[in-house]
């Protein structure tokens, strides 16, 4: 670390870190070379492939595109956190049920993008979930699984708030 | 998804288990090539050229040397001087020359393409690498770039290197001008069949550079032991084959050399030759230490190998009533800085899928100042499927033919002369072709003005090659399935599906993995749709190999002759008693007590993997006053002679319409004047997001392929290739231009759209 260097408290998945961050470094790194949480991807590094996305303060961003000294005294969810151990969070489910992965390398962020959606709108139109996820590219599927995978989760999440 | 009927009686092929790997990728733990972190791990950057053609005068390295943080620098003297070296096995993992390739990962005198490596570093970081590299002062010479087709092709041009060995991927080129290497393939003894048909057209095709985009850029870490151990990690589409690539470039013993290969974010034919390897692995041994290498996205663009643009003349004869009667084809495609392009392959499948009797084809490739170019899905058969099947629409047209009744008419079939001079195998085509016909995508009329419909027909010939499994059976009844060729989107599962449908027992007691290079035995790439096929037919044999053993065990257990075993359906019964029967499970369970587990081999060559047919319907409307094409309706049909998982085969037939409706409508590499890559980021070098595009139907045949065990074909490359030319005659009908490049991007078509009001 340099001289340059900054503490950050950030609380991610419910669990609370402190860690040092120089000023140049992308929440994406504080995430994956800092704290060694690898689901989140980078595909590109500039905020057009969508494969860092995580949700900071309950809104999904590209982490690739935000400073890790900025993030200081937030609370974030990445891919890692959706899942209890125990049970797949919907979106996992439906994607691995709909077939709506291949190389699996943009899935976590595609995830964490549709989470954000759903958590607003748990049941939005194929055409809106299509728009959503333009931000987020795969190069495997083509799409259709994924916005099918999206909608069930939806369905499935307001089934179980009923 | 219109599934296969007439299933036959599988127990397990055909149905649509969820994948075991599927867990750790949604839930961000599976582990990618940029996910290995090692205690003391170095990170390294490299110094790319920032020019398409120049000679190295100098490089100093000294300030880079001394900043904080750096542990070493590396230039291409460095790495070993290679005589030219050609692989002559048959699984040899590149048909390129070594040499070639060795200063394609880093420049030594000359650099040849904008993004040519010409230095490496490790430091302590990525940003005080990054730092350290830019921190390295290269002196360059600037040359005059070579850049397209027909300037390479002139008299005039200078030769870009001295001599060079002729590609061969697929097909041997042999050297025919100072930048040029090329193939010619007849068939047909009538010299008139031009000058005597009824009706002939001929017509110029140009398409650009693309990429094959995988989201995830190449990443590796390699460790050098102080025993000459050299580990690597890597995403790659083969393991064995970055280990002979590396052993030969770094003149470093094969033994000493394992490769153990990561999930894989994508390869799609790029992800088989090293880059950066190389130089991390050279950085490892400086340092002591391990080096990590990541590339970025621009990087990835401007330094790994695309698809070639080409240029294409296609000239197609037929009677009057509509039989083709000859074709010659002139197949123009980039090379890149090297030899060694898909120019062969895309030759194979030109015309394949048609009877033609009197058929030339010549390719050429062509050497000039781009990166190296590379096999993307179907190599090289993209651009010449646009060409023809835009040609056969205007030739039906002509003779006044519907154009998928010209297609059926003409379609290859069984034992018609291929242009190899080979009889063509057992195919689906006609079936495919009415498949078509007989879907209410194509009974349905239009809705609206400046709409059309269009189709293309490919066929796609894929690779048989090696392939090595060894499989488990546990005193538990599991089994262990351990393959040699990497996942890239589901294999691990449709090989434990051929496993349980073989051993008579559930998917899910069958638990696969891709093994390192040290763990297993050789095994070619997962490259040319080879892997649920040709890693198929080594499970197959291992799964049997284990039945047979379980067999002698039960042998042994009952004290009788291992012949009067006999095996139904993972179960095990003595024939001279039959009321003694055992379950597969039940005899597992046993194995401890007679001798153990079970350890099985399997191991398979075949010479093909069965020829892939595609056909591709879409409904697209214009928008005449931006030029943007809008696909209203999409549907794709394939066979994909067994459908081991329907649901995978749904997914490669999306995978690779989107992707080659990428390819239609956007994508290209585009070059400034004196070379340098302009679109080096995913937001200028435009892939379709899920905005683009449609739902894409998928309706999959099955014709089975004698060759594979349970008729399996390739099915992962031929959905590339008919969107471009059914996009482009849906685009003719619709507005009545005929576009003969590609992209056919907005700006293009509203050119032709304003030339045909003109």
């Amino acid at each position: 670390m340099s001289e340059y260097s900054r503490r950050v408290q950030v609380t991610i998945n419910a669990r609370e870190h402190e860690i040092d961050c120089e000023p140049r470094q992308s929440l994406l790194e504080l995430l994956r070379d800092g704290l060694q949480l690898t689901g989140s991807k980078e595909g590109c590094n500039d905020g057009n492939c969508g494969a860092c996305a995580v949700i900071l303060e309950g809104k999904c961003v590209l982490s690739c595109c935000v400073l890790a000294v900025e993030v200081d005294g937030a609370i974030i969810e990445t891919i890692e956190g959706l899942s209890d151990g125990l049970e797949l969070h919907p979106l996992q489910s439906a994607f691995l049920q709909e077939t709506a992965l291949q190389c699996g390398y943009c899935t976590p962020g595609l995830i964490m993008a549709a989470k954000d959606l759903l958590s607003h709108e748990p049941n939005p139109s194929e055409s809106r979930i299509r728009h959503w996820l333009a931000n987020n590219l795969c190069r495997c599927t083509g799409y259709d699984r994924i916005i099918k995978a999206v909608k069930k989760a939806g369905e499935t999440i307001a089934a179980s708030h009923e | 998804m219109s599934e296969p009927n007439n299933r036959r009686p599988y127990r397990v092929l055909g149905t649509t288990p969820l994948r075991e790997d599927g867990v750790e990728k949604v839930m961000g733990q599976a582990r990618f090539a940029d996910d290995v972190f090692l205690p003391r791990m170095l990170h390294a950057a490299v110094v790319r050229s920032p020019h398409a053609h120049a000679k190295i005068r100098k490089i100093s390295t000294h300030k880079a040397t001394a900043m904080p943080g750096v542990f070493a620098v590396l230039t291409g003297s460095d790495f070993p001087t290679l005589e030219p070296t050609i692989l002559s096995h048959s699984d040899a993992s590149t048909t390129d020359d070594l040499k070639d390739i060795s200063e394609n990962c880093m420049a030594r005198d000359r650099v040849l393409y904008d993004g040519h490596v010409v230095a490496a570093v490790a430091a302590l970081s990525r940003h005080v690498a990054q730092q350290a590299a830019e921190a390295i002062d290269v002196e360059y010479e600037i040359l005059a770039p070579i850049l397209d087709i027909e300037e390479a092709l002139n008299e005039e041009t200078p030769a870009l290197h001295e001599d060079f060995t002729p590609g061969q991927f697929v097909l041997q080129t042999k050297k025919a001008s100072a930048n040029a290497s090329g193939f010619e393939m007849n068939i047909g003894e009538d010299q008139d069949a031009f000058s005597t048909a009824e009706v002939v057209v001929e017509k110029r095709y140009r398409t650009r550079c693309v990429h094959q985009g995988y989201i995830e850029p190449h990443a590796v870490t390699v460790q050098w032991g102080s025993d000459g151990i050299m580990t690597v990690w890597t995403c790659t589409q083969g393991h064995f084959a970055i280990r002979e690539q590396l052993s030969i470039v770094l003149q470093h013993p094969l033994s000493k050399i394992k490769v153990i290969p990561t999930e894989v974010g994508g390869g799609f034919g790029g992800k088989d030759l090293i880059y950066v390897e190389p130089a991390a692995a050279l950085l490892a041994k400086k340092t002591g230490c391990p080096v990590k290498m990541v590339m970025s996205r621009a990087e990835t663009l401007r330094g790994t190998g695309p698809s070639p643009g080409a240029v294409i003349n296609v000239r197609l004869a037929s009677d009057k009533k509509g039989t083709l009667l000859a074709a010659d084809l002139e197949l123009l495609y980039e090379a890149g800085a090297y030899p060694g392009g898909p120019v062969g392959s895309a030759g194979l499948a030109a015309t394949s899928r048609y009877k033609i009797s009197n058929q030339t084809i010549r390719g050429v490739e062509v050497l000039l100042n781009k990166p190296k170019m590379k096999q993307y899905r179907a190599p090289g058969g993209v651009p010449v499927n646009f060409a023809v099947e835009s040609t056969i629409d205007i030739l039906a047209s002509k003779v006044g033919i519907d154009p998928l009744d010209f297609r059926l008419k003409n379609a290859m079939a069984e034992g018609d002369r291929m242009v190899t001079g080979l009889p063509c195998p057992k195919i689906g085509g006609r079936e495919l072709l009415e498949a078509v016909r007989d879907h209410s995508h194509y009974r349905t009329p239009l809705s609206g003005p400046r709409q059309g419909r269009g189709m293309a027909y490919a066929l796609w010939f894929g690779a048989g090659k090696t392939s090595s499994v060894s499989m488990t059976v546990h005193g538990d009844g599991s089994v262990l399935l351990n393959v040699g060729t990497p996942d890239l989107s589901g294999t691990r599962l449709t090989l434990s599906m051929q496993a349980a449908e073989v051993l008579g027992i559930d998917v899910a007691e069958v638990s696969a993995r891709v093994l390192d290079t040290d763990s297993i035995a050789f095994s070619y790439k997962t490259v040319a749709s080879r892997t649920t096929h040709s890693t198929g037919i080594a499970v197959y044999q291992a799964a049997n190999n284990a039945l047979r053993e379980m067999a002698r065990r039960a042998a042994v257990y009952w004290d009788i002759e291992e012949s009067s075993v006999a095996i139904t359906r993972g179960s095990f019964s003595d024939l001279g008693n039959p009321s003694r029967c055992l379950s597969f499970f039940e005899l597992a369970k046993l194995l401890e007590k007679l001798g153990g587990p079970i350890t099985v081999y399997g191991n398979a060559s075949p010479g093909s993997n069965g020829c892939q047919l595609a056909a591709h319907l879409v409904d697209v409307e214009v928008e005449v006053d931006t030029g943007k094409i809008n696909l209203l309706r999409y549907t794709a049909f394939q066979d994909a002679g067994n459908a081991i998982h329907p649901d995978y085969v749904s997914g490669q037939m999306q995978g690779g319409a989107a992707q080659g409706v990428g390819w239609a409508l956007n994508e290209a590499y585009f070059y400034s004047e004196d070379g340098k890559l302009l679109n080096t980021s995913l937001l200028d070098y435009r892939m379709p997001t899920a905005v683009d595009l449609p739902d894409i139907e998928t309706v999959i045949l099955e014709t089975p392929n004698p060759n594979h065990p349970f008729g399996v074909r390739g099915v992962g490359e031929v959905p590339i290739m008919p969107p471009a030319g059914a996009i482009a005659n849906a685009l003719y009908n619709a507005a009545g231009i005929r576009m003969t490049e590609l992209p056919m991007s907005p700006g293009t078509v509203l050119e032709k759209i304003k030339e045909n009001i003109d």
